[in-house]
């Protein structure tokens, strides 16, 4: 076991299936000379060439639907977006030619590509590049989605998604990129579509992905220490396919639940968990399920706001009190 | 070159401006090692001129979206500068509340509107803006800047195309100043004279040198002439060089140091202070006066700004909605938290 960051983590996963895979290639804005503007791809340039660690221009949909025609014909594309927010210009290769050419082609041509990039509010950056793309992917058939929270996770899930036969959507976390972790030596694969209890406890189930996984753990301690209450905290790691029957395993033995996620409210990733909670694990609920979200308006600049508006761990300390009747 | 509208007020007027645009970014460069500033932090060192001296050939009424490196423009618009002061430093008393940063101003009383954060978005809205004008008959001109790295966008293109197609009074800026965060522009793009850019969509275009004020301003006027009689878009090629890096994270090291040494001998500044004195416009004594008096304004503005409040907790869910009564309410676990920390 070593301790890397997650930016590091991502960088292994980057170059061992490029070591693995010749077909794999990573393209985007200023991912070559510059290593990547989160430096994601240090290194790789000088280790692979240009023609496999390719600087495009400014051009989102340009650059997007490249690597689906290069998908498409036998390459392996890494398309990195500066953020996820940019990556708004490219919703329609990712929806509608990614998502949709297996499909409409009558599982002809399937597309196996990655899209990836830092998603989530950094420090002070304002509303419209601070924003949490994912319900928009997790809404669409045909697309995969990932938000990895730990360096582990990191890794083992993005040698999954370039190892994926379909598009992957593969969410970083701009504030995760320094975040420390312990990664197993050798090949270390996590797969898509599979959760997993990052604390466990039998009082009450915290449900989260991304950055949301450390403000439940960071919850989870003071619940424990303050109020000797033990919540056990699930991390989706996927959001798309969801792995519900581990939420709702968990759910069984706690009878309470909590869901956690840094975006909006209405529609968002919670929804969907609530209602499969309230689907399949009625019978085990001792409160109705709760839901804790990013306030439902565009992120301000301001820090004393951006503060109020990103959840922290106080509003899931309290969702937890609440389910467990202690408020 | 014609510049017999200019007289002695105005070319003071415009060596203030640029010496104001470069004191007030090294303000906020200490801002933000202070602490004072997070988020980004972009510097026109080096451009000033294409800036001011475009904005100068507005008029009122015209409109202006700047792009990151164009402050020097908003101030010839007239926003004052501690307004700037307080945007970045996040104050309730900053034009837009706390609610947006660096120089992305809308204020419709000054024609301005903000720079949009994906690239390229912002010439198709300031499209909308003059189509505005010209359907009402009013003379007003809008003016609004791109990168080069950012012209490469879907966007950018389909606004280019728009301005166009529409013959819209639009004068579009094109400031090619050699990088895009760590990439040259000959590698974003086949073009070697960034000109040729605006053939493609049949719009007259002027290059210029964009650290020579005074060039600046003519083919400002020019274009700003033409668009305002009807003549329709006009394209600017400002030739420049970024002198800082992207924003503050960047230490630039990958740019060869002769080249920043060639193009810090074009200082438009220094360019500009020597047209002052050579033609008698204004003494060593008078450019000194001019930034003292820059000076001190801004270390005034400084300390009013620094104990000035930050926006508070209530306005975090307000101006959603026009109407402010959809404005979102307090969610349940954040009443909860303030009630319990109350108690
Ligand atoms: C669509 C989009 N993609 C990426 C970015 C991130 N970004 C911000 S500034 C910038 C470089 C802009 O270069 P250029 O347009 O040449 O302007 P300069 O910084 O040189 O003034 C990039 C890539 C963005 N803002 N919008």
């Amino acid at each position: 076991m070593a301790v890397i960051t997650y930016r590091d983590a991502l960088n292994r996963a980057l170059r061992e299936e490029m070591e693995r895979d010749d077909s794999v290639f990573l393209l985007g804005e200023e991912v070559g000379e510059y290593d990547g503007a989160y430096k994601v791809s240090k290194g790789l340039l000088d280790q692979f060439g240009e023609w496999r660690v390719r600087d495009t221009p400014i051009a989102e949909n340009g650059f997007a639907g490249l690597g689906v025609g290069a998908a498409m014909v036998g390459l392996r594309p890494v398309v990195e977006f500066m953020t996820w927010n940019f990556a708004l210009l490219a919703y329609d290769a990712i929806v509608n030619s990614a998502a949709k050419m297996y499909h409409m082609s009558g599982g002809q041509y399937n597309v196996p590509i990655v899209f990836r990039g830092p998603g989530g509010s950094a420090l002070q950056l304002a509303a419209q590049h601070s924003q949490v793309p994912d319900p928009w992917y997790a809404n669409i058939p045909g697309l995969k989605v990932c938000a990895p929270a730990t360096p582990a996770d990191a890794l083992g899930l993005l040698k999954s998604a370039i190892r994926d036969d379909d598009p992957v959507v593969f969410i970083e976390g701009e504030l995760l990129y320094n975040v420390k972790g312990e990664v197993p030596d050798g090949e270390h694969l996590v797969p898509i579509g599979v959760a997993e209890v990052k604390r466990p406890g039998a009082d009450v189930t915290i449900v989260a992905h991304g950055k949301m996984v450390h403000v439940a753990l960071q919850a989870a301690e003071h619940l424990a220490k303050e109020l000797e209450v033990e919540a056990e905290v699930v991390d989706l790691r996927s959001l798309r396919p969801l792995d519900t029957a581990s939420v709702i395993e968990s759910v069984q033995r706690t009878h309470r639940a909590v869901v956690v996620e840094e975006g909006w409210p209405i529609s968002g990733i919670g929804a969907q968990v609530v209602d499969d909670i309230q689907r399949e694990a009625f019978d085990s609920l001792d409160a109705p399920v709760a839901r804790v979200s990013g306030l439902d308006v565009p992120m301000h600049y301001a820090r004393s706001l951006e503060k109020l508006i990103v959840p922290g761990p106080e509003p899931v300390i309290e969702a937890v009190k609440h389910v467990c009747y202690l408020d | 070159m014609n510049l017999s509208t200019l007289v002695r007020e105005d070319m003071h007027a415009l060596y203030r401006f640029l010496v104001l645009t470069r004191m007030l970014e090294e303000r906020l460069e200490t801002l933000f090692k202070q602490g004072h500033i997070v988020g980004g932090l972009y510097r026109s060192l080096g451009q000033e001129a294409t800036a001011v001296g475009t904005a100068y050939a507005l008029q009122d009424g015209d409109w202006l979206a700047p792009s990151i490196r164009d402050a020097g423009a908003l101030y010839v618009r007239g926003l004052p500068p501690i307004a700037m002061l307080r945007q970045y430093t996040a104050r309730e008393a900053s034009p837009c509340a706390g609610k947006d940063n660096t120089n992305h101003f809308t204020i419709p009383e000054l024609g301005l509107l903000g720079p949009i954060s994906p690239l390229g978005t912002q010439l198709c809205v300031l499209n909308g803006i003059s189509l505005t004008f010209r359907q009402r008959g009013e003379p007003r001109v809008c003016m609004t800047y791109q990168g080069e790295g950012a012209s490469r966008t879907g966007t950018s293109h389909e606004g280019f195309a728009m301005a166009a197609a529409l013959d819209l009074p639009m004068v579009i800026v094109l400031e090619h100043n050699r990088w895009s965060f760590g990439t040259p522009s000959y590698r974003a793009s086949a073009v070697e004279d960034w000109a040729d850019t605006a053939g493609a969509y049949g719009l007259p275009v002027r290059s210029v040198d964009g650290n020579d004020l005074l060039q600046v301003y003519e083919a400002a006027r020019e274009a700003v002439e033409r668009a305002r009689s009807g003549g329709g878009p006009g394209v600017i090629v400002a030739e420049t060089y970024r002198m800082s890096g992207h924003a503050q994270h960047d230490s630039q090291k990958y740019i060869p140091s002769e080249e920043l040494d060639e193009w810090r001998a074009r200082d438009p500044i220094g360019r500009f202070e020597r047209v002052l004195l050579e033609d008698g416009w204004l003494s060593d004594a008078g450019l000194a006066e001019i930034r003292d008096d820059v000076d001190q304004e801004l270390t005034r503005a400084v300390d009013t700004v620094l104990s000035e409040p930050h926006p508070p907790a209530e306005s975090s869910r307000t101006r959603v909605y026009a109407d402010p009564r959809q404005d979102p309410p307090e969610p349940w676990t954040r009443t909860l938290a303030t009630e319990s920390e109350a108690r």
